[in-house]
C-alpha cells in the first residue's frame, strides 16, 4: 500500500519536475530578489526589512500559484487525458492515488520553497553583509509558508477531483485570499446576529486560517514566534488538509470515468 | 474455473441538461469466459464495448449486476495484479520514456524490485520497441504507443488480459504482428478478452465470440459452430472460359474470372459436376464446402435486433 | 464489505474528525497568538500606502480596517489598556479609503479623544479626524457634532464647541440639538442639562453598541453628579441650620420633607460619610462620575464592555 503511494508521489514530481513551467518560477523567484536588492539601494536603514518582506512574499506568491497551477490539473487532467486508465487496472487504489498526488505535489513544493529560501538567505546577506540572530526566524516563516502549500495542495486536488481546471483554479484562488483575511472574516461573523451569525462564523471558521500562518512582517521586525504557536500551526494546517484530501477522496471514489 | 463471470452488469446514464433521462449504455450482460481462451467481443462502434471493459477494469460504476474475475469479486483490488488491460487509443504520460513508463507501471502493479529490470528489458524486445527504450512517449507514433499499450498490459504476467480494439490504427504489419502476440498469450496459457469491430481478425483468432448491438448481448458461441452452418452448397472451381452446359443443367451460379469460373452448386450435386467437367476434359482446381461466415452471421444478427426492435416499438 | 466501502468510511471519518480539530485548533490559536504581533506592527501605517496596496477595492479594504479597529479597540479596553496606539492609525486609513464612513468618525470622537484607559488620550488627533471628514462631506451634521463633542467633553474649550456646534446647526437636516446646544455653551456650559443634552444625542444618533454603552454610561455618571451635588447642597443647608453634621441621610430627608430615601440609577440608596460626604455606594458601577467617591478612591476594572 505505502509503497504504491510513493511510487505515484515520486511519478508527480518528476512530472512537475519535466514541466517546464517550474523551472521558469523559480527563475522568475530569483529574479524578484534580485530586484529587492535594487530596492534596497534605494531606500535607508530598511534594506533588511524590504528583503524579507519582499523575498517571503514573493515565496509564499509564486509558491501558492504553483501549487494551483499544478494542482488544479492533477486529477482532472488524468481523467481528460485517460492516461488513468492504465493506472487504475493495476491494483492501485482509489485513495492511494489521490494521496500520492498530493505527497508529490507537496514535495515538489517543499524542494521549491528549500531554492527560493537559499535564494532569500543570499539577497539578505547581500544587503546586510551579515546574518543577524534574528534571521533564523526566516526559517520559521519558510515552515509556515510551507504548511500554507499543504493546504492549498489538499484544496486544489480536492477542487480537481470534481471540477474543470479553470474553476477550480478560480476557487482554489478565492480561498487563498479569503483565508488570508481569515481574522477579519471572523471579526465580520462575531458582529453579526441571528442566522447570519451562524452561517457567517460555519464560513469563518471552515476557511483556511492563513493569517496565522503570514508571520512575514513580524519575522522581518526580528520578532520571535512561541513553540506553542508552531506546534498549533503545524497540527492544523496537518488535520485541515486530512480534511480537504478524505473530501477528495470521497468524491474521486465515486466517479465514473469518462 | 471461468476466468471472467459476467452476473447481470448494466449501465445507465442519466443524460439532459437536468440529468434526468436516462441512457441504456449496456442491458443486464450475462456472459462466460473459460481460461485459456481467446474471447471475441464483436459489435459495431457504440454498441456497448467498451462500457464493459470500463466497467469490467472498475472506471465506471454499474447500476447493477457484479461481475467475477478469476473467481473473485471483481471490485477486489489485488483481482488487478493478475489482470491486463489495454484501452482503445491509449495515452501514457508523454513526458515519460517507455523504459520509465513500464519500470512506474511495474512498480504499481507489484513487480518486485530485482525482477522488473530484466522483465522490462524482455517487454521491450518482445514488442520491438528496445531501440527507443529512452525516447520520450510524446514522440512514439500510434503504433508505436499501442506496442507500448500491449507491452504495460503483460509486463506483470497477468492470467487475463483485456484488449480494447486492438488493431485499431495499426498497419498490416502491426496487426499481423499483434494477432501473433495474442496466439502466443493463448499458448502461454493465458485468456484474452478483446473487443473488436473487425470480424475477420476475430473470425481468425477467436475461440468464442459474444455479439452486441445497442447495449444488448445478441449472440454467443464458438466460432466454429456459428460459422460452420453449411449451406448445404459447394463452391466448385475449374479452369477454363466456357460454362458446360451439364453445369447450367446443375443449376449452377457461374461467375467467370480471366480463365478460372466459380460455380456454386447444391452438394447433393457435387459428383455429378465433377463428372461433367471430367466429360469436358475441364481442369479442376477447387471444390469447397461453403461455409457462412461470421460477417453473415453478424448481419442477420444485427437486422434481426433491428427487426425485433422495431417490432417491440 | 467491499474494499470501496470500508474506504468510504474510513474517509468520512477522517473528513469528520479533522473538520472538528481544525475548528477547534482555529480556536485555541486565536487565543495564542501574541496580540501584541497583530497589533502593535501594523506594518503599513500610512494611509496613502494602504490605498494604493488595495486595488482599488478600497471601499471593502475600508469595512475591514473599521472592523479591526472596533475589535482592537474593545479586546484593549476589556484589559484596561493604557495605551492605543494603533487606533488612530487605523482610523485614519478606514477614513482615508473611504470618507463616507460615518461610525468611524463618531468612534474616534467617543474614543480617541479621551484620556486612557477608556480612550486613546489624543483629541488632538481626533479633531483632526472629524475635520477631515468635515472636509469631505461639509453637508453632514454629525461630524459637526462629533467635532463640538470633542471639544466640550475633552478640551472643555465650550468657546470653540459653540462655533462648531453653531456651524453645524447650519446645515441641512441638522438634528435639533445642535442649535440648542450651540446656544447653550455661551452660559450654561458646565449645567448638567447641558452635558445630558450631549449624551443623549450621541446615544440616540448611534447603532454602534459601543459607542451606545459608552454614553449611556456617561448619562447614568451624569445623574449620579447631578444626584450627589444636590444631596452635598441640602446636607450644607442642614449644616448651616443645625450647627452639626447629620448622622445618616434619612435627617436630610426629613429636613428637606424629600418623599424618600434617594437612590442612585441602580435603585441603591446614596450614603453618608462620617465626615458628612455624600457617597455613592458602588463607584465601580459608575466609571465616569466626578462626584460622590471617597477620596483616595481608584477605579476598578471596566464592567460594561464585553470581551472581543
Amino acid at each position: 500500500m505505502s509503497a504504491r503511494i510513493i511510487h505515484i508521489a515520486s511519478n508527480t514530481f518528476r512530472e512537475a519536475v519535466r514541466d517546464r513551467v517550474l523551472y521558469n518560477l523559480i527563475a522568475f523567484a530569483l529574479l524578484l530578489s534580485g530586484a529587492a536588492i535594487f530596492v534596497g539601494q534605494i531606500s535607508i536603514d530598511i534594506e533588511r526589512l524590504v528583503v524579507v518582506n519582499l523575498g517571503l512574499s514573493a515565496v509564499s506568491l509564486f509558491g501558492v500559484v504553483i501549487a494551483i497551477f499544478i494542482g488544479i490539473g492533477l486529477v482532472s487532467k488524468e481523467i481528460e487525458k485517460r492516461t488513468l486508465y492504465t493506472v487504475l487496472s493495476r491494483p492501485v487504489r482509489r485513495w492511494e492515488f489521490i494521496v500520492g498526488k498530493f505527497f508529490g505535489l507537496a514535495g515538489t513544493l517543499v524542494v521549491n520553497t528549500f531554492f527560493m529560501g537559499i535564494g532569500v538567505f543570499g539577497a539578505l546577506l547581500y544587503v546586510a553583509h551579515k546574518f543577524s540572530s534574528g534571521d533564523a526566524q526566516i526559517l520559521t516563516a519558510l515552515y509556515f509558508i510551507i504548511l500554507q502549500f499543504l493546504i492549498i495542495c489538499s484544496l486544489a486536488l480536492l477542487f480537481s477531483s470534481f471540477s474543470s481546471p479553470l474553476l477550480s483554479a478560480i476557487f482554489a484562488f478565492a480561498l487563498f485570499v479569503i483565508g488570508s483575511f481569515s481574522d477579519d472574516l471572523r471579526g465580520f461573523a462575531y458582529l453579526t446576529h441571528g442566522i447570519a451569525h451562524w452561517i457567517a462564523t460555519g464560513a469563518a471558521y471552515l476557511v483556511p486560517n492563513f493569517s496565522a500562518l503570514n508571520v512575514i512582517s513580524a519575522v522581518a521586525h526580528e520578532q520571535g514566534i512561541g513553540g506553542q504557536l508552531i506546534l498549533q500551526n503545524t497540527v492544523y494546517a496537518l488535520f485541515y488538509s486530512a480534511m480537504a484530501l478524505s473530501g477528495a477522496v470521497l468524491i474521486f471514489e465515486r466517479r465514473n470515468l469518462k | 474455473m471461468p476466468a471472467i463471470e459476467i452476473l447481470g452488469l448494466e449501465k445507465t446514464y442519466m443524460v439532459g441538461f437536468w440529468r434526468k433521462r436516462p441512457k441504456r449504455a449496456l442491458h443486464p450482460l450475462h456472459l462466460t469466459v473459460e481460461e485459456g481462451e481467446i474471447f471475441g467481443f464483436l459489435g459495431p462502434n457504440g454498441a456497448g464495448k467498451t462500457t464493459t471493459l470500463k466497467l469490467m477494469m472498475g472506471l465506471v460504476f454499474p447500476t447493477g449486476g457484479t461481475a467475477r474475475i478469476l473467481g473473485q469479486e471483481w471490485t477486489d483490488p489485488e483481482v488487478k495484479a493478475q489482470i491486463g488491460f489495454l484501452p482503445e487509443q491509449p495515452y501514457f504520460y508523454d513526458y515519460l520514456t517507455a523504459h520509465e513508463l513500464l519500470d512506474y507501471y511495474g512498480q504499481l502493479s507489484g513487480v518486485p524490485g530485482k525482477e522488473r529490470k530484466p522483465k522490462i528489458e524482455q517487454m521491450l524486445r518482445r514488442v520491438g520497441l528496445h531501440d527507443v527504450k529512452g525516447v520520450q512517449l510524446r514522440k512514439f507514433s500510434k503504433g508505436m504507443l499501442q506496442r507500448v499499450g500491449i507491452a504495460q498490459a503483460i509486463l506483470h504476467d497477468p492470467k487475463l488480459v483485456f484488449f480494447d480494439e486492438p488493431m485499431s490504427g495499426l498497419d498490416p504489419l502491426g496487426r499481423r504482428e499483434v494477432r501473433d502476440l495474442m496466439e502466443q498469450l493463448k499458448h502461454e496459457g493465458k485468456t484474452v478478452f478483446f473487443s473488436t469491430h473487425i470480424l475477420s481478425d476475430a473470425e481468425a483468432l477467436c475461440d468464442r465470440v459474444a455479439i452486441i448491438h445497442k447495449g444488448e448481448l445478441r449472440g454467443v458461441g464458438a466460432v466454429e459452430e456459428l460459422t460452420s452452418a453449411v449451406q448445404g452448397k459447394v463452391e466448385v472451381i475449374w479452369q477454363g472460359t466456357q460454362i458446360p452446359a451439364s453445369m447450367k443443367a446443375l443449376g449452377a451460379e457461374c461467375h467467370t474470372t480471366g480463365d478460372t469460373i466459380r460455380a456454386v452448386i447444391p452438394e447433393s450435386q457435387q459428383d455429378a459436376a465433377i463428372d461433367a467437367l471430367r466429360r469436358e476434359r475441364m481442369r479442376l482446381i477447387a471444390i469447397t464446402p461453403l461455409r457462412t461466415s461470421l460477417e453473415a452471421y453478424f448481419v442477420e444478427k444485427l437486422q434481426h435486433s433491428q427487426t425485433t426492435a422495431g417490432v417491440s416499438k | 464489505m467491499t474494499s470501496r466501502q470500508r474506504t468510504t468510511i474510513s474517509a468520512t471519518v477522517v473528513l469528520v474528525i479533522s473538520m472538528a480539530s481544525s475548528v477547534l485548533l482555529l480556536h485555541h490559536i486565536d487565543e495564542i497568538r501574541p496580540r501584541e504581533i497583530v497589533d502593535d506592527t501594523l506594518y503599513v501605517a500610512s494611509p496613502k500606502l494602504v490605498k494604493r496596496v488595495s486595488l482599488g477595492f478600497d471601499g471593502l479594504m475600508a469595512c475591514i480596517y473599521w472592523t479591526r479597529a472596533v475589535q482592537y479597540f474593545g479586546h484593549r479596553h476589556y484589559l484596561r489598556e493604557h495605551s492605543y496606539n494603533e487606533l488612530a492609525p487605523l482610523l485614519e486609513i478606514t477614513t482615508s479609503l473611504d470618507p463616507n464612513l460615518f461610525p468611524a468618525y463618531q468612534f474616534g470622537a467617543n474614543f480617541l479623544a479621551p484620556a486612557p484607559p477608556n480612550g486613546a488620550g489624543q483629541p488632538e488627533r481626533a479633531i483632526r479626524l472629524m475635520e477631515y471628514g468635515i472636509q469631505h462631506n461639509p453637508d453632514n451634521w454629525r461630524l459637526y457634532y462629533n467635532l463640538g463633542f470633542i471639544y466640550y467633553t475633552e478640551l472643555k474649550d465650550y468657546k470653540k464647541a459653540a462655533e462648531v456646534f453653531d456651524r453645524g446647526s447650519k446645515t441641512p437636516d441638522a438634528h435639533p440639538s445642535l442649535k440648542i446646544l450651540a446656544a447653550l455653551m455661551a452660559e450654561h456650559a458646565e449645567d448638567f442639562a447641558t452635558a445630558r443634552l450631549l449624551w443623549s444625542a450621541a446615544y440616540q444618533t448611534s447603532n454602534e453598541t459601543s459607542i451606545r454603552q459608552n454614553a449611556l454610561e456617561h448619562l447614568r455618571s451624569l445623574q449620579v453628579d447631578e444626584d450627589v451635588t444636590n444631596l452635598q447642597n441640602a446636607v450644607t443647608r442642614f449644616v448651616e441650620r443645625n450647627g452639626r453634621t447629620p448622622t445618616t441621610l434619612w435627617e436630610v430627608v426629613n429636613a428637606e420633607h424629600l418623599r424618600g430615601l434617594p437612590v442612585d440609577p441602580d435603585g441603591i440608596p446614596y450614603e453618608l460619610s462620617l465626615e458628612g460626604q455624600v457617597l455613592v455606594a458602588n463607584p465601580d458601577d459608575f466609571p465616569f462620575i466626578t462626584k460622590g467617591t471617597p477620596p483616595g478612591y481608584k477605579p476598578g476594572p471596566p464592567k460594561f464592555h464585553t470581551k472581543t
